[in-house]
C-alpha cells in the first residue's frame, strides 16, 4: 500500500452508515479525512458526483475513487487493509456474519424511524416490531462477547452506532433496550469501551435533540 | 436437517423466483451438482421454516449441513467455496463497483416492478421510475458484452433473472423494454446463450401468466 495514501470519508455526524465506515478506518488505524456534508442544507458537488445514484453518505474516496453504500465499502476497507480481519476466515461464517449485517441494514434504521414517527397504536406496533428485532439479534449475539467468535467484528461494526440513536427511540417511545435485551446491553458497553467506538459515537443527548429537530420539519408532535 | 443434505448441495427454492435463479446459475457456472427442492409459499416446509427462521423466504443453499439465506450473499459463498470460474473479479475496487450494482438490482428492480403489475397506484410513476433504473444499469453495461466485461460475473448473475420479466413489466407498464434499453436486450440474448442461464430462466409468457394468476389469488382488482 502507497504510503500517500488519501482516504476521505464524506460524512454526517449524525448518519450511522457513516459512523460504520469511520470506525472500521479507525480499527485498521487508517489515517482519514472526514468532510462534513450539510445534508438537511446543500449537498457538495463532491457529493453528487461521486455518489450521482442515491446522493446519500457515506462515501469512501480511496485515492480519489469513490466507493457508495456502507456495506460495500466496509468489505472494501476489509480486504484493501486485510489487518486486523473483520470478517471470519471460514465461508460459512463468513455468510453468516454477512447476512447479519444485512438483517441490521435493512430493518434497525427504519424500524427505529417508525418509532419516533408514530404515535398512539402506530407507536405500539412499532415499538413491537423493533423489539423483536431486537431479540432476534440477541439470539445471535448468545453467550459471546462479539456477534462473530473471533473478537469485535463485522457485525458489531454494522450494529454499534445505531445504539447512538436508541436513546431517542428509548425517550420517545417509552422503552430501555437494556430492560428488554440485557444480553445486548452489556454487549453495548463492551463496544463503547473500544477506542474506535467511543472516538466516532456521537453523543445520544445530541442525537435525540436531532430526531426532535427531524419530528418537527415532519410535523410530529 | 437429514443425513441426505448433510453432505451434498441442497437449494430450497421457488421456479418462478428470479432471486432462486441468481443460486441456480451460479451453482451450474461452478459446474456444482445440486438437490433442487420446490417449495409451496402458501404452505412453507419443516426444513425452510428450520433453515431460514429469520426471514422464512426462498431461496436457501443448504451445504453441508449448514443453511445460507439471501441470494446475493448464497452466490458469493458459492463463489468463495468454489473457486473455478470467479463470479467477481480479483481487484478490490473492480469487486467493490460489482456489489455496489448488484446491491443496486437488488434494492430496485424487484420493489418498482411488483408496483407496476400489482398496478395500485401511481402507475405512471412506476413505470418513469422502472425505464429510470433499467437505463442506469443499461449504463453501467455500456458496450460490454457483460457487465463482468469480458466474462460472465457477479452483476450478471444478479440481474439477468430479471430479463425473464421484461415483457410482463413493459406490459402492465406500457412500454417498451427494447425501445428504451436495446443494449440490455441485447445483453440479455448473449447471457441466454449460456446453458447456466437459458437452463434457469422460464419463457417470459410463462413469466407474465404467473403474475396475472397471483393478482388473482391476491384479490388485486384489474
Amino acid at each position: 500500500m502507497s504510503k500517500k495514501d488519501e482516504v476521505v470519508v464524506l460524512d454526517f455526524w449524525v448518519s450511522p452508515f457513516a459512523m460504520r465506515v469511520k470506525i472500521a478506518l479507525e480499527e485498521k488505524g487508517i489515517k482519514f479525512e472526514a468532510r462534513e456534508e450539510d445534508l438537511l442544507g446543500n449537498k457538495s458537488e463532491l457529493l453528487l458526483q461521486s455518489n450521482p445514484i442515491y446522493k446519500k453518505v457515506p462515501v469512501l474516496l480511496h485515492n480519489g475513487k469513490p466507493l457508495c453504500e456502507s456495506l460495500v465499502i466496509l468489505n472494501y476497507v476489509d480486504e484493501t487493509w486485510p489487518s486486523p480481519p473483520l470478517l471470519p476466515t471460514s465461508p460459512y461464517e463468513r455468510s453468516v456474519a454477512k447476512f447479519w449485517a444485512d438483517f441490521v441494514d435493512k430493518k434497525i434504521f427504519e424500524g427505529g424511524s417508525k418509532i419516533w414517527k408514530s404515535k398512539g397504536e402506530a407507536l405500539e406496533v412499532a415499538k413491537k416490531e423493533f423489539e423483536e428485532c431486537l431479540k432476534l439479534l440477541e439470539g445471535a449475539l448468545g453467550e459471546k462477547e462479539y456477534f462473530a467468535g473471533n473478537g469485535f467484528g463485522f457485525v458489531d461494526i454494522v450494529l454499534i452506532p445505531h445504539i447512538s440513536w436508541f436513546y431517542g427511540y428509548e425517550q420517545f417511545g417509552g422503552f430501555k433496550v437494556e430492560e428488554q435485551c440485557p444480553k445486548l446491553g452489556a454487549w453495548m458497553k463492551r463496544c463503547l469501551g473500544r477506542e474506535s467506538v467511543a472516538k466516532v459515537l456521537p453523543d445520544p443527548a445530541k442525537v435525540q435533540e436531532f430526531i426532535c429537530k427531524l419530528r418537527k420539519m415532519h410535523g410530529i408532535e | 436437517m437429514a443425513t441426505a443434505a448433510e453432505k451434498g448441495v441442497v437449494l430450497l427454492d421457488v421456479w418462478v423466483s428470479p432471486f432462486g435463479q441468481r443460486c441456480r446459475i451460479a451453482l451450474t457456472e461452478k459446474g456444482v451438482e445440486y438437490e433442487y427442492k420446490e417449495e409451496n409459499l402458501w404452505d412453507k416446509s419443516p426444513l425452510l421454516l428450520k433453515a431460514n427462521p429469520v426471514h422464512k423466504k426462498i431461496p436457501v443453499l443448504i451445504h453441508e449441513g449448514n443453511p445460507i439465506c439471501e441470494s446475493l450473499l448464497i452466490v458469493r459463498y458459492i463463489d468463495e467455496v468454489w473457486s473455478n470460474n470467479p463470479l467477481l473479479p480479483s481487484d478490490p475496487y473492480e469487486r467493490a463497483q460489482a456489489r455496489f450494482w448488484a446491491d443496486f438490482v437488488d434494492k430496485k428492480v424487484s420493489e418498482c416492478g411488483t408496483r407496476l403489475w400489482l398496478k395500485r397506484e401511481a402507475q405512471e410513476e412506476a413505470r418513469k421510475d422502472m425505464i429510470e433504473i433499467l437505463k442506469l444499469l443499461e449504463g453501467e453495461l455500456g458496450d460490454k458484452k457483460y457487465f463482468g466485461g469480458e466474462t460472465f460475473g457477479f452483476v450478471d448473475v444478479a440481474f439477468v433473472p430479471f430479463s425473464a420479466w421484461f415483457y410482463t413489466y413493459e406490459t402492465f407498464g406500457n412500454f417498451s423494454v427494447e425501445k428504451e434499453c436495446p443494449k440490455l436486450v441485447a445483453w440479455a440474448k448473449r447471457c441466454m446463450e449460456r446453458e447456466s442461464v437459458s437452463k434457469s430462466l422460464h419463457d417470459p409468457h410463462k413469466v407474465y401468466e404467473y403474475v396475472c394468476q397471483l393478482k388473482k389469488k391476491l384479490g388485486v382488482k384489474e
